[in-house]
């Protein structure tokens, strides 16, 4: 009971059965559908899988900010133990959005308006949401800007005059400036060359640890989480395939679910040539029907006759380690 | 049919600047030079990769290609023909030989359109297919090619609706939709996990074998790059720096800058997470309009010496076969 306890203290985010469907004129979408899982203070989770699986749908239920037809349905979400879902949304701008939890959004950089500077729209962004003086504004802008590392004169450029990785650093730095504690990266580094890519985990990581921050990274890329993460969390199809620690997925034993084993296979490495690159055949299950049972039992190479009846629950099966399939299941 | 399908030679790009009212009175014009003059020949039916830096102006590059964007100077040649200017006549069949599949899918579709609209514009404007039914029937093939199942499905579906990498294939779809010869894509799978990146690439790979088609392929993915393309080329601040066989250029870089993109390159091991990543360059990447003299690396060049930044800048050598380098000191690194 008390390192449970001990656990809990830790959490700066639980998020409880949550449900994101986007309900078109086809049917729900269930692009989320009845995931928990929590993040640490101080530590970075990573969340991958195929495109389409849910990964930014998961980040912007957490901002709450759905984009429509998208409707959360079902779960909690717990910020420092208070449950946000059940907010009106002119609480949850006061108190929570930007002030206690911001998000890097998914080709955010290219986002920034080319008629106006970047001093101008951060300045703008800030005063949004804090009343304050401009010199005061300024100074916070310099300060993150240099917590980024970048110069003030960026200020006076527009976006086009400045480079790929600058932008992006831009975007981090306003999702900073309000200071809230924890940060979801949708695909930060996604459309940048490997150097500055380096440069930016290196940031993230430096941040974590000067600012005391929590972070939530979302990429496709297993070969990028493995140097950011601490923890893991596998999606597919709405769903969470596997949790665990980095050791557990990227060290000797290896990750437990067939999905996550597959995707590690997929994951080329430089320095080996190969014929063929490996990939899993097949596609994501239709969040719209998804099939009975096992929602990757269609494309399993383990499959048994119960994964086509029975959907298995994420359970733990080391500590730290969830996995939802049958066949990790000690009996 | 020459070999080449396409050269490029001393090719340039330079966007005017005029950044304040002292530059305006003393009419002082600068420049971003976004391409700095690259040379570079694309054999008939190969992939030619175009790697680098972000901003060092691979999409400028593409986009000359595509002609979108006029050179500044230097000249382009498709099929052995000079179509760096071009009329407005030749463009329209040009435009159907050269397709562009873009970087960024959220800017290029029309956010009104249905996806099976986006699909159907370029053949109703190259006045391709009998009726609506046929076009409608080629929009379903293109999105099975590309893996978007159920096509009928999809078509239905504004670009919000889709994923990242979803609409990232849709936007691959749109380029083959029209047969071309010559493809220029434009970080196609960024967005896209790696299995199904493997799987897009395994299929334009098929897709070009069967067709017989070129690409130009642009990307930050060195990884599968080293897989999907039969030449490498790495761009450093608007020129190419690196060319040459992938397997080469990969596992022997010559060039420092080429070795401090394969250092960074991250890899799927436990025990990097508390670590710093030590890649091996300096500083940042200087701006386009103020190209630093001599090598244009050197400020960030962890090898430079006196002759890189007094003499005039290196241009591309063999250093043996098919692998070129531009760097005067690549023998002693
Ligand atoms: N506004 C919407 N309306 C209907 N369906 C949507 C909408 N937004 C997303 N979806 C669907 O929800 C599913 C999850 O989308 P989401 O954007 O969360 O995926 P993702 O994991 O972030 O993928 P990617 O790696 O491609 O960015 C997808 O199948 C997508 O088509
Ligand atoms: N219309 C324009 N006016 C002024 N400068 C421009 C324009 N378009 C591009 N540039 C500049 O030219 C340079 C090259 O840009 P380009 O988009 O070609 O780079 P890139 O290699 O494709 O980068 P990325 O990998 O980030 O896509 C950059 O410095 C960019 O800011
Ligand atoms: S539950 Fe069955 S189908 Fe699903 S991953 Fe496990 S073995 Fe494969
Ligand atoms: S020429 Fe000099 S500065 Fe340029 S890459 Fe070679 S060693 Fe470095
Ligand atoms: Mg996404
Ligand atoms: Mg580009």
């Amino acid at each position: 009971m008390v390192a449970e306890s001990a656990r809990e203290n830790k959490r700066v985010l639980e998020v409880k059965n949550l449900k994101l469907h986007y309900l078109t004129s086809q049917g729900a979408v269930k692009a989320v559908d009845d995931i928990s899982f929590c993040l640490n203070r101080g530590e970075t989770l990573g969340i991958v899988g195929e495109s389409g699986c849910g990964k930014t749908t998961t980040a912007v239920a957490l901002m709450m900010m759905p984009s429509p037809p998208g409707k959360i349905v079902g779960g909690q979400i717990l910020i420092e133990g208070k449950d946000i879902v059940p907010m009106t949304e002119t609480q949850i701008r006061k108190q929570i959005r930007w002030e206690k939890i911001s998000m890097v959004f998914q080709g955010a950089m290219n986002c920034l308006t080319p008629v106006y500077t970047i001093g101008k729209q951060m300045m703008e962004t800030l005063r949004e949401h804090r009343e304050m003086a401009k010199e005061e504004a300024i100074a916070r802008i310099e300060k993150y800007l240099a917590y980024v590392g970048l110069s003030r004169d960026v200020l006076k450029r527009y976006p086009h005059e400045l480079s790929g990785g600058m932008k992006q650093r831009i975007v981090i730095a306003m999702a900073l400036f309000l200071e809230p504690k924890i940060i979801l990266c949708d695909e930060p580094t996604t459309a940048l060359d490997v150097v500055v890519q380096a440069q930016i985990i290196n940031l993230l990581k430096d941040l974590k640890q000067q600012l005391d921050l929590s972070f939530i990274f979302i990429t496709h890329d297993l070969a990028t989480e493995a140097e950011v993460s601490d923890r893991l969390m596998v999606m597919y199809g709405g769903k969470i395939a596997e949790i665990g620690t980095n050791e557990q997925i990227y060290g000797k034993q290896g990750p437990m679910h067939p999905y996550t084993q597959r995707l590690l296979k997929a994951t080329p490495l430089l320095h080996e040539k190969v014929e063929e690159l490996a990939f899993i055949p097949g596609r994501p299950p239709d969040l719209l029907n998804p099939p009975k049972g096992c929602k990757f039992h269609d494309r399993c190479n383990v499959v048994m006759d119960r994964c086509k009846e029975e959907e298995p629950d994420l359970r733990e099966v080391e500590p730290d380690h969830f996995v939802s399939c049958w066949r990790c299941r000690e009996s | 049919m020459s070999e080449n399908i396409f050269e490029a030679k001393n090719l340039q790009k330079w966007f005017p600047v005029r950044r304040s009212i002292t530059d305006l009175l003393k009419r002082r014009q600068s420049y971003v030079k976004a391409v700095d003059g690259v040379t570079f020949s694309i054999r008939r039916g190969e992939i030619f990769g175009l790697v680098g830096e972000s901003g060092c102006g691979k999409t400028t590059t593409g986009k000359m290609l595509m002609k979108l964007l006029e050179p500044t100077g230097g000249q382009m040649l498709l099929d052995g023909q000079d179509v760096t200017h071009i009329t407005a006549e030749r463009l329209k069949t040009y435009r159907r030989e050269v397709q562009m599949v873009f970087q960024d899918p959220y800017a290029s579709m029309n956010p009104r359109f249905r996806i099976r609209d986006v699909l159907e514009e370029p053949l109703l404007i190259h006045k391709v297919g009998e009726d609506h039914q046929e076009r409608l029937k080629m929009v379903a093939r293109a999105l099975t090619e590309v893996r978007l199942q159920p096509p009928e499905e999809y078509m239905e579906r504004f670009p919000h609706m889709l994923s990242g990498g979803q609409r990232q294939r849709a936007a691959t779809a749109r380029s083959l939709i029209l047969n071309p010869k010559f493809i220029v894509a434009d970080e196609p799978v960024s967005m896209i996990d790696l299995s199904t990146r493997a799987e897009i690439l395994h299929m334009m790979k098929q897709v070009q074998r069967e067709l017989q088609l070129t690409y130009l392929y642009i990307t930050h993915d060195l990884s599968t790059a080293r897989y999907f393309t039969d030449t490498i080329a790495v761009m450093y601040l608007g020129r190419i720096v690196e060319m040459g066989d992938p397997d080469d250029v990969i596992d022997h870089p010559r060039h420092p800058y080429t070795m401090a993109l394969i250092a960074a390159v991250c890899e799927p091991v436990s025990g990097k997470v508390n670590r710093i990543k030590d890649v091996p360059i300096k500083g940042e990447v200087p701006s386009a309009q103020n190209i630093p003299r001599g090598c244009r690396f050197h400020p960030r060049c962890l090898y430079a010496k006196e002759e890189c930044w007094t003499q005039i800048e290196p241009e591309l050598e063999i250093v043996e076969g098919r692998h070129w380098v531009a760097c005067r000191r690549y023998k002693e690194i």
